[in-house]
Order: structure tokens, then C-alpha cells, then sequence
């Protein structure tokens, strides 16, 4: 059976209460289209007009097929017993809700149908769904949805901070790392630079005016300007006097 | 470039910061397009939690709108 059929046919007599029973319930449950054939389903006329109805409505668009008639004695439903009319059910390519006499009763037509409907009122039931469970089961669907996306973003939020986290303790690392890198490089700079040797009370001669360097007894003459340069300070001095001397 | 491409490019930059072997000069250059990449993310979540709450308000609108037809039938 077709889980929301939009149009149903319904083959039931023309009086009674069975068609009425039908569409108020269809309507209270469930918005769809309902399209009545007129069909004899008592008397020696009855086998032929329900499998002329069943005709009929197959070559229309409903998607379903009630075929019903209300109570009566097993006599009154017996064209549901007859062959042509379980044939024409057998060959309905519309789905066929039989809905035939009382709950205790069985006809052929019911064992042929695609669901058997105790009483007309409970084929309606079965043929459509429940509209007011069927907008709780999409508000349901609805609050799911919304909970998941909320889920999930929070969930991208979340994965971001942590991210963004990784990202600024490894970029401080690296810094850290290069600081340490350049503070060892300038501690060596320190240990070869003449600035150490300065502290530790040497000092440095240069021979003014081109300020160059002394290593040499050779590189002074008498009366040369020589600048002393020591930890903290320059000293301007004439040269007196010079003598060659060995250490070794 | 969505979100998921965005949050795949940072994971790598963060994958190769924190291996951490290269040159200042190139480790600024990736947190840098990696902060960038931050904002935008978090651009696009601000972007879609706005939209969830919008698509909710009017689904809340829809919603009252369906209960009245109800009452009426």
C-alpha cells in the first residue's frame, strides 16, 4: 500500500452509510482526494459492477482502491465470493483495500485484496496516515535536525580553539627555539670578540691618526700619538721612548 | 574554498609548525596564512549558526501557522 496516496478510489453502494463512514474519517485523518464509483454490491448485478468499478478505476489515477460494502448476512456479500471478482482484485494494478461486511466475516475478495480492512471506517484508517502523527513525527525530525547542526558547529567551534591553540604554542615554540639559537650564536660572538678580552684587562694600541692597530715595536716611532683603548675607555698618549723587548 | 578545505590547510600549516624544522622567515609566513585561515573559519561557523537560527525562527514561524490551519479543521 502506498504510504501517502494522493487520490483513492472508492467502489461501495451509492447508499448507506459506508461512503459517508469513509470519506469523514479519510478527512479527519489525512488531506487526499477521493474519487466514489457508484458500485452494486448486493444482488445478482453485484459481481458485475464491482469488477466493472475496479475496471474503471484502474484506468483512472488513484493510487488506491477501497472496495466495501457495510454488514449483512453471508448471503448479501456473496458476490465478494465469486470468481470474477477475485480475479479482477487479483488483476487490479491499484492496490485494493477490501472492507467487506463484519470483522467475523470472510469473503474470497478479502483473502485476493493486498490488505483485508475489517469494516469500512478501518479501511480509511489503514489507507491513509495520521496527519497530527505525521507533522509530531516532522517536528520531531525538525528538533533533531536543528540539534544536530547545533552539535556540529559547536563541535567545528570547538576543534577551531583547539587548532588556533596548537597553532600559537608551536609558532611561540619556533620563536623561543630562534631565540635560543641566536643567543647561543652571540654568546660564542662574546667569547671571540675583543670586547671580552678588554675585561679581563688587556688592552688594545692604535697608532693615531690612521687608528691602526699595534703588534709591533716596529709599528711606533718616537713622538707618535697612540691611542690605549681599555674595557671602559680611550687613553690619548705620546710615545716617550720605545725598546725592543722579548718575552721568549 | 569551504570551510572543510580551509580547516584541512590549517591542520597542515599546524602539522608543520609544530615539527617545527625551518626558517623564522617561513614559520611567520605560515602562522600568519594560518591565522588568516582562523578568521575566515570562524567567519563561516558565525556564518552558519546565523543561518541554523534563521532557518529555526521561520521553521518556529511555519510551525504556529500549521497549528492554526489545524484548529480550524
Amino acid at each position: 500500500l502506498p504510504g501517502f496516496p494522493r487520490k483513492i478510489g472508492v467502489a461501495t453502494s451509492e447508499t448507506g452509510a459506508v461512503f459517508h463512514d469513509i470519506v469523514t474519517i479519510l478527512k479527519r485523518r489525512y488531506p487526499v482526494d477521493i474519487l466514489f464509483v457508484p458500485t452494486i454490491v448486493q444482488g445478482e448485478n453485484a459481481a458485475s459492477s464491482i469488477v466493472r468499478s475496479i475496471e474503471l478505476l484502474n484506468r483512472t489515477e488513484v493510487d488506491l482502491i477501497i472496495i466495501g460494502r457495510g454488514g449483512g448476512s453471508i448471503e448479501d456479500l456473496w458476490a465478494f465470493n465469486e470468481e470474477a471478482v477475485a480475479r479482477a482484485i487479483y488483476n487490479s494494478e491499484k492496490p485494493i483495500i477490501s472492507a467487506v461486511g463484519h470483522e467475523t466475516d470472510y469473503t474470497i475478495a478479502d483473502f485476493v485484496a493486498d490488505k483485508r480492512a475489517p469494516t469500512p471506517s478501518a479501511a480509511a484508517e489503514i489507507a491513509v496516515p495520521e496527519r497530527k502523527e505525521l507533522l509530531a513525527k516532522i517536528n520531531r525530525l525538525i528538533d533533531r535536525l536543528i540539534q544536530n547542526q547545533r552539535r556540529s558547529i559547536a563541535e567545528s567551534i570547538s576543534y577551531l580553539d583547539d587548532i588556533t591553540q596548537r597553532q600559537t604554542v608551536s609558532i611561540n615554540r619556533i620563536l623561543e627555539a630562534k631565540k635560543e639559537q641566536f643567543s647561543a650564536c652571540t654568546g660564542k660572538l662574546d667569547a671571540v670578540s675583543p670586547l671580552g678580552t678588554l675585561s679581563r684587562g688587556y688592552s688594545i694600541t692604535l697608532k693615531l691618526p690612521e687608528s691602526k692597530l699595534v703588534r709591533s715595536i716596529g709599528d711606533v716611532a718616537k713622538t707618535d700619538k697612540v691611542q690605549i683603548i681599555v674595557n671602559d675607555g680611550k687613553i690619548m698618549c705620546d710615545v716617550k721612548d720605545k725598546e725592543v723587548f722579548k718575552w721568549k | 574554498m569551504s570551510f572543510e578545505d580551509r580547516l584541512t590547510e590549517l591542520e597542515k600549516i599546524v602539522e608543520k609548525l609544530e615539527n617545527g624544522h625551518m626558517s623564522l622567515d617561513e614559520s611567520l609566513g605560515l602562522f600568519e596564512t594560518g591565522i588568516r585561515l582562523v578568521k575566515e573559519c570562524e567567519q563561516n561557523l558565525k556564518n552558519a549558526q546565523q543561518r541554523i537560527e534563521k532557518l529555526v525562527e521561520e521553521n518556529n514561524e511555519i510551525k504556529s501557522e500549521k497549528f492554526e490551519m489545524q484548529d480550524l479543521t
